[in-house]
């Protein structure tokens, strides 16, 4: 894990992208910092806001060196007063960074034939990735889905990331009908490793099949955090441990990437029994 | 003129710190996090997360919610058990140079004792905090911080535990009639100052669902809006019991909050949910206080203490 700096972002941009804003920000310091997979969290409001919890989104790219210099793109889904402040920054307005933060996806050295799947705006951290697997020289398949198809997030300049993209959406408003989960059993046979970003029912449902299958699945969980950094310890969840140990651990520093059949999703909500340090 | 100029150090029983601001107990885990945003040394104290004597899994999520200028948490005391703190975060805390008052929390006097026992042989402890605002299981649950005898009967039991080798501080809970009489308890039986205050027991009921929004149903409120209270205990406290320290803590994000508790009776004042908005809160509350302090014209921050309470 890198160290994660504070830092004031400029808003270099915010553009509405169908259901969700596509944010720029200035951020050399975290930009620099940042891999795949890692994610910032943002304080929300003013000096004098009433909402005192950061934020936190999954890094879309990070960009070293450019025009404004190093910057920070992130995909926001405004469903929350804290959320709809934030899409209404415009250009040079100043926010509260912290980042970059959690662990990143694990790159293998050899190149592998790597599936990407993408749920609503959870497909935001998968498109740095797949240029992280291609540089490897990994085959990169991504699948997007959302319920409909202005909850798709799959930009077109992300198609370079990637060697091929389907897009499925629930009411059949983009690409094909149906969800993500549908096709993923006939591309299992050419498939070494999955990477999975999306709502929980979508991890658990492809961690099973991965399992099932014996194929490794990176799951990058979203659970709801106040501080990011792990000193609030709101944010854990079940995850079983190299010893067999099932374990109560924070998404926000022990995650939020997670081998996915090591989750404990059916027990999301509750301290499993048998959990480490639990009920007796 | 520089503000560094004013003597910033806080003393607590035995113990003098050389700055005021520490951390809140359960609000800085054991200090690894915030030390990668300043120096743990830079603040009076770190006040470490209370541990139990066995490792606890805390409870089922939700554990949070946010609320107006505020929070409900709910996290059942998640810790490693007091063996594997000693083994490993203390001397870790010890070797950045941080001065580290141990929060220990029981389910019953027994608990408060054997901990209390194992964290004065511990190097590198600067004093104790004493959660009583757990449940009691031998008392039908009910909150030690919230009965003057069962505080008493935790206090005396760690006092008779380590003597005078560290000082005591009593952490007290705001959930009762009158806050001075738990105060004028620990005292006399020997804690040597008192936390306070701890979070308030709040709800939040989920509209959507219907149903409480915490897994535990009821959480402990904290954050900017419980302040005014945390003024008003301390007030009181402060006039009941003149020479007793107090720790002041209750939803301070400003150098200007520190300083209205300090005001109200304070003799340094903990960081706690502030620090989930602005990991670098502890340092920046400690520089605007101090700044503040020398421009109000005191020498010190000892000189401030209780300075609202003169005719």
């Amino acid at each position: 894990m890198t160290t994660p700096v504070q830092t004031q972002c400029e808003v270099i941009s915010n553009k509405r992208v169908g259901a969700y804003y596509h944010i720029t920000l200035s951020a050399d310091k975290i930009s620099e910092r940042a891999k795949p997979g890692n994610f910032i969290a943002i304080s929300v409001g003013d000096e004098k806001s009433s909402m005192l919890l950061r934020r936190s989104f999954a890094i879309y790219q990070a960009s070293g060196r450019g025009p404004f210099g190093g910057t920070i793109e992130i995909i926001v889904s405004a469903n929350g007063p804290g959320t709809r402040w934030l899409v209404n920054r415009t250009a040079h307005e100043k926010i509260d960074v912290v980042g970059p933060l959690g662990n990143s996806f694990g790159i293998p050295k050899e190149p592998v034939r790597a599936l990407l799947i993408g749920g609503g705006y959870g497909s935001a951290a998968l498109f740095s990735l797949g240029d992280a697997l291609r540089q490897r020289n990994c085959r990169v398949e991504m699948i997007v889905g959302a319920a409909t198809a202005d909850k798709i997030f799959a930009p077109v300049e992300g198609k370079r990331s990637v060697h091929s993209l389907s897009i499925f959406t629930e009411d059949g408003s983009m690409g094909t009908q149906g969800r993500v989960t549908d096709p993923i059993e006939s591309l299992l046979d050419h498939t070494d490793i999955i990477y999975a970003c999306g709502p929980m029912g979508m991890l658990q449902a492809i961690s099973k099949i991965a399992a099932k299958r014996g194929i490794p699945c990176q799951s990058a969980v979203e659970e709801s955090m106040a501080c990011g950094i792990g000193i609030c310890m709101t944010c854990v969840l079940p995850v079983i441990g190299d010893d067999g140990q099932t374990r109560m651990v924070r998404s926000c520093t022990e995650g939020p990437i997670f081998e996915g059949s090591k989750v404990r999703w059916d027990a999301i909500g509750t301290v499993p029994s048998g959990t480490y340090g639990g009920p007796k | 003129m520089s503000i560094n100029q004013i003597d910033q150090s806080a003393k607590f029983g035995s113990v003098t710190f050389p700055f005021p601001i520490f951390t809140a107990s359960g609000c800085a885990a054991n200090g690894k996090e915030l030390s990668q945003f300043f120096k743990l040394s830079d603040i009076g104290a770190v006040v470490t997360k209370s541990v139990m004597n066995n490792p606890r899994s805390g409870r089922a999520t939700p554990r949070m919610a946010e609320t107006a200028s505020g929070m409900l948490n709910a996290i059942g005391l998640q810790g490693p058990g007091i063996d594997s703190f000693l083994e490993n975060d203390l001397p870790w805390l010890y070797e950045q140079g941080a001065r580290t008052i141990v929060s220990i929390a029981g389910e019953s006097v027994e608990e408060f004792a054997a901990l209390a026992r194992k964290v004065r042989q511990a190097p590198g402890v600067s004093a104790i905090e004493v959660n009583i605002s757990c449940p009691n299981v031998e008392n039908r649950g009910l909150v030690f911080a919230c009965d003057p005898v069962s505080a008493r009967n935790v206090i005396e039991a760690v006092k008779r535990s380590i003597g005078n080798t560290l000082p005591i501080i009593a952490k007290l809970s705001p959930d009762v009639t009158d806050i001075s009489i738990i105060a004028r308890e620990v005292h006399a039986a020997g804690a040597d100052a008192v936390a306070m205050i701890n979070t308030l027991l709040g709800m939040v009921i989920d509209t959507k669902k219907m149903r409480p929004l915490l897994a535990n149903k009821t959480g402990g409120l904290s954050g900017p809006a419980i302040r005014p209270v945390a003024v008003r205990a301390i007030y009181q406290v402060h006039a009941a019991l003149p020479q007793l320290p107090i720790l002041g803590m209750g939803g301070v994000m400003s150098g200007e909050d520190a300083f209205e508790l300090i005001l109200a009776g304070a003799s340094g004042v903990s960081v706690g949910t502030a620090s989930f908005n602005d990991p670098s809160a502890a340092p920046r509350i400690q520089q605007e206080l101090a700044a503040l302090i020398e421009q109000r014209g005191f020498n010190s921050v000892a000189e401030a203490v209780g300075y609202a309470h003169r005719d």
